[in-house]
């Protein structure tokens, strides 16, 4: 494998945003997954989305576990500090990483093999812990990167590229993030960006387990006919529920959108989100509603995107575990180590 | 009848009890009144894998000598569980002491002529007293304290200063608790001869300014003032207690006083894979991290092990072995991990493993290893077990040296990279095999890096280049090299008379070997002892095994895990290290090592020195 270094000159007319960074800053090496892969796209809306939103670069951790989608995050945000660890035990290192520095941005990469197989316990475990994180599951149905096995998320009765069928009941993320505790809870779709880069700002600046179901056709082995993660098939069956800009205290970004019913939902970190209703009863803000309508949109082979569920008031594992402001990896000797006076106290106890 | 045993300040007692009966305090009361009265003691638990109703045992050997150790056999059993009664009675030697509660008339065939039997009727003298069930169950094993008091001379006013320590401020507690001791002891006073035991405690010396602690508090307490600040775990006996008495002393700590905001995090984990996850995802980010775990946990960990070697992230695991394999024996002691943790993971790999003997060790260790892994950025176990881990042992007090600054080792700071310093995340810049790191977020523009466990070269590059991989994995080598001299370095103990035989030990069989040691010693047996205290083995470990025709290796597993590790890494002649090995579950005794080698010498025709003077 070759890599071709980008041109990294900037050219004057690239446009700077607020910190001073252009695009191109928070790209990340040229990608080596097949031209195409719906993974790509992911990587390009989460370019944009920290572009837009101005963040810096180096305030942003990226972890995954194993896969083609695991290996994204080589491919933006290049100057952020990424950790590709082991197969479906990312939101171990995530939790453990954000514990130790609660200052910095996190986003956890994962697959749906990643997630859904292997690493199912460690998923619902960091939901229910509600690490303030983004966590993006690139949701192609199979095992991409060991060559297109079915993976837990592909629904019962969808047809593999060599022609097995699929007898296994489906996992559905979204639902089970919900259950499992998960603050902010979204499912887009790779080729729609427009959705997309909202969800993904809003995630962000959600201060709790924040998650994205992104379906992203593989197109090496599930982008055929039979197959419910291809490009064609999402297409047909997607039904938008909403949607949204956000709003950051500091820099309100907005976009047009075609014209519909709005909800502003009041964040707990002071952003707001501004939810567009297409379906114009959606309350993402009611649990068992949320969880009904994917149940619904499935039971008529519609699959429900938008912003599923947003949860207002649950804590985060920082304020449940009432760590100190200062991350946990500045506090020095003085913070840390009781000395020796009380060591001695210690030891008259234990005579 | 055989010779009643005679002994003061050198015995064994056993108790048998039903776990969940509230014997447990009972019995340490009794342990540490011994310990007050200047009388070094050695209690063990002997549990079941179990909450409730199963029998369990607490021996407790007192040996003014101070040795610590095992010693196997049995001089008195308190036997208050009916269902283990005959085997509890067949344990004890000829002349020792069967104390039993004598309410109800027992059949002959429940004794055995060679002891002598002491029945206090505990049942009787408790439900005369008390009414409530719990409290009939609680103070009976306060009256059998008392009793055993009357019967070998502790000094009742040593025991009522515990209590009024255990329970400070609840008056009516100890009063209680001085009561209950009082019923046994008038009733033995009045009832029996006061020579009838010839067991005896008298005041002695011999404790010093020791402290008597477990060894999994101690390794908690060595991961407070070693500067960890996370802490992820998943139950397993028995190595639950070093996270909650971490997290209990942290409440202590290392809480923010205008805020009370905790400078810490502890987290119980979905399983092991979770827990070591976030001690690597903490030591990534520059946090001191730690989890504990056993045997079983160990394995479930592995391939995040082999990550952490390979990517080079620091990483303290505190193992209390227990018997293995699978779910082996439980709530038994063993040293049978040192291979599964030494090369955990896959492909390639080694790990930092120190051994302590005793808490006090489990604190320095605990400590030192957190220093270790920031130095060497890798995984460093603390290879503890359940016979120093759960049970109380007498050993030196803590010790912190308040100038000690934590190591936190090749850090690159943000003023360095402004600078413009060289960063390469695998760069060998000084020779030690070990690269800078720079934590996430340090740096705008500079330093950021990808970590993962597929091969890179030295600027953590992708990279599936054999050259690149093999640099790679020979600094590795380096760096592991490196970790010899800053490991604990092992203790040697020479022979009163030069010897071409030597042993080797480690962990907690140290106090057997010792008692071992003085009494082959007092045979004219002169065997040289080194205790190993970490692997990778220092160079004084190779010369030492060179220094001798033979060389004993004491371990606790079946299979000579030590040997094979030290004939692996060290090229040594399997044929010059002879396996002494003790695997029951039981924790080993200076009888069985001191039986083993005189047995071996006298097969190799030593004739011991004394002798071929005279
Ligand atoms: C412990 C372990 N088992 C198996 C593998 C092999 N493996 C690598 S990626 C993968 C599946 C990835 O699927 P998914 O998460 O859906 O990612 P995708 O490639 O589809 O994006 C598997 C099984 C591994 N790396 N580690
Ligand atoms: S195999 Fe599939 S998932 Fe992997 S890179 Fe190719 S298209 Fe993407
Ligand atoms: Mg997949």
């Amino acid at each position: 494998m070759t890599y071709i270094t980008k041109p990294k000159l900037h050219h004057p007319s690239l446009k700077r945003n607020a910190v001073g960074f252009t695009r191109r800053d928070y790209e990340g090496q040229v990608s080596t997954l097949c031209a195409g892969c719906g993974h790509d796209s992911i990587s390009a809306s989460i370019v944009q989305s920290c572009y837009e939103m101005a963040i810096e670069p180096h305030r942003v951790a990226k972890l995954s576990g194993i896969g083609c989608s695991s290996k994204t995050p080589t491919y933006f945000l290049g100057a952020s500090h990424g950790f590709n660890t082991v197969h479906g035990r990312m939101p171990s290192v995530l939790t453990g990483a954000h514990l130790a520095n609660r200052e910095l941005i996190y986003m956890g990469v994962s697959g749906d093999g990643d997630s859904a197989s292997i690493g199912l316990g460690q998923f619902a475990h960091v939901m229910r812990r509600g690490v303030n994180m983004v966590y993006i599951v690139m949701n192609n149905g199979v095992y991409g990167l060991t060559k297109g096995q079915f993976s837990a998320t592909a629904d019962k009765g969808s047809v593999a590229k060599k022609g097995a069928v699929n007898n296994d009941a489906g996992i559905d993320l979204a639902s089970m993030a919900i259950l499992m505790g998960a603050s902010f809870v979204a499912r887009s779709f790779s080729g729609d960006k427009a959705q997309l880069v909202p969800l993904i700002k809003a995630a962000m600046s959600h201060p709790g387990a924040a998650i994205l179901d992104v379906i992203s056709p593989c197109v090496a082995f599930n982008n055929h006919k039979g197959s419910t993660r291809s490009y064609d098939y999402v297409r047909h069956h997607n039904e938008a529920l909403n949607r949204l800009d956000v709003i950051t205290g500091s820099a309100p970004i907005t976009a047009e959108y075609e014209p519909g019913a709005m909800v502003e939902v009041e964040q707990p970190n002071g952003t707001t989100l501004r939810l567009r209703k297409i379906s114009a009863d959606y309350d993402p803000s009611d649990k068992a509603a949320a969880l009904a309508h994917i149940q619904e949109q499935d039971n008529v082979g519609e699959i429900a995107t938008g912003l599923l569920y947003l949860a207002s008031g649950r804590q985060d594992l920082h304020a449940n575990l009432d760590t100190v402001e200062t991350p946990l990896n500045r506090l020095g000797e003085a913070d840390l180590c009781p000395g020796s006076a009380a060591l001695e106290a210690i030891n008259k106890g234990l005579r | 009848m055989a010779q009643q045993l005679t002994a003061t300040n050198d015995f064994v007692i056993k108790f048998a009890n039903v776990n969940g009966s509230g014997s447990a305090s009972a019995n340490e009361l009794f342990a540490r009144a011994i310990l007050r009265m200047g009388v070094p003691v050695s209690p063990r638990n002997i549990f079941p894998s179990n909450i409730q109703g199963l029998p369990t045992w607490y021996e407790v050997r007192v040996s003014e000598a101070g040795y610590l150790g095992r010693r196997g056999g049995l001089d008195m059993i308190v036997a208050m569980n009916p269902e283990t009664w005959q085997r509890d009675l067949a344990e004890v030697a000829p002349g020792g002491y069967l104390f039993y509660d004598s309410t109800r008339p027992l059949p002959p065939e429940m004794f055995r002529d060679d002891l002598t039997s002491i029945g206090v009727p505990l049942t009787e003298i408790c439900n005369a007293t008390y009414s409530d069930p719990r409290q009939r169950q609680l103070f009976k094993n306060i009256i059998y304290v008392g009793a055993l008091s009357a019967l070998m001379d502790i000094d009742p006013a040593v025991i009522e200063a515990l209590f009024s320590e255990q329970f400070k401020g609840k008056e009516a507690l100890i009063d209680k608790n001085v009561a209950a001791l009082n019923l046994g002891r008038d009733w033995v006073q009045k009832n029996l001869d006061p020579d009838i035991c010839k067991l005896k405690v008298a005041p002695a010396d011999a404790v010093g300014d020791r402290i008597f602690m477990e060894g999994n508090a101690a390794s908690a307490l060595g991961c407070v003032y070693g500067g960890a600040t996370v802490c992820a775990w998943y139950p397993i006996t028995p190595s639950s207690s070093v996270a909650e008495a971490f997290e209990s002393y942290c409440r202590k700590f290392r809480k923010e006083p205008e805020s009370g905001k905790s400078k810490y995090a502890v987290i119980q984990s979905e399983d092991e894979l979770a827990s070591i996850g976030m001690v690597i995802g903490a030591g990534w980010n520059g946090a001191r991290a730690f989890t504990s775990t056993s045997g079983p946990g160990v394995s479930l960990m592995t391939e995040f092990i082999g990550l952490a070697y390979f990517a080079e992230i620091p990483a303290v695991i505190v193992n209390v072995q227990r018997g293995g394999p699978s779910t082996g024996m439980p709530t038994r002691t063993q040293q049978a991990d040192i291979l599964s943790c030494a090369y955990a993971s896959n492909g390639d790999t080694k790990h930092v493993l120190l051994f302590p003997e005793d808490p006090r060790e489990c604190f320095d260790h605990s400590a030192a290893a957190l220093d270790l892994a920031d130095r060497l950025q890798t995984p460093v176990f603390v290879m503890s077990d359940l016979d120093i881990g759960m049970n109380r042992r007498l050993c030196a007090p803590l010790e912190w040296d308040d100038s000690r600054k934590l190591d936190r080792g090749k850090v690159m700071t943000a003023d360095e990279l402004e600078a413009g310093r060289e960063f390469g995340r695998y760069l060998d810049v000084d020779g030690d095999g070990i690269p800078y790191r720079t934590l996430p977020g340090t740096h705008p523009s500079r330093g950021a890096f990808f970590t993962r466990g597929t091969t890179k070269n030295r600027y953590a590059r992708y990279s599936e280049e054999g050259a690149d991989y093999i640099e790679n994995m020979e600094r590795l080598v380096r760096k592991f090299d490196t970790a010899k001299s800053q490991v604990p370095q092992p203790v040697l103990r020479r022979a009163e008379a030069d010897t071409r035989y030597g042993v080797l030990y480690f962990g907690s069989t140290a106090p057997s070997m010792d008692e071992a040691l003085d009494r082959l010693g007092n045979e004219g047996l002169h065997v040289n002892a080194m205790r190993l205290r970490a692997f990778p083995f220092p160079d004084s470990v190779a010369e030492f095994i060179a220094a001798h025709d033979r060389v004993f290796l004491v371990e606790q597993n079946r299979d000579g895990q030590m040997r094979m590790l030290l004939c692996n890494e060290l090229e040594i002649d399997p044929a010059r290290l002879v396996p002494v090995l003790h695997y029951d579950g039981t924790p080993i005794t200076a009888r069985f090592i001191h039986g083993a080698i005189r047995d071996r010498l006298a097969q190799y025709q030593v004739v011991p020195l004394e002798r071929a003077v005279s």
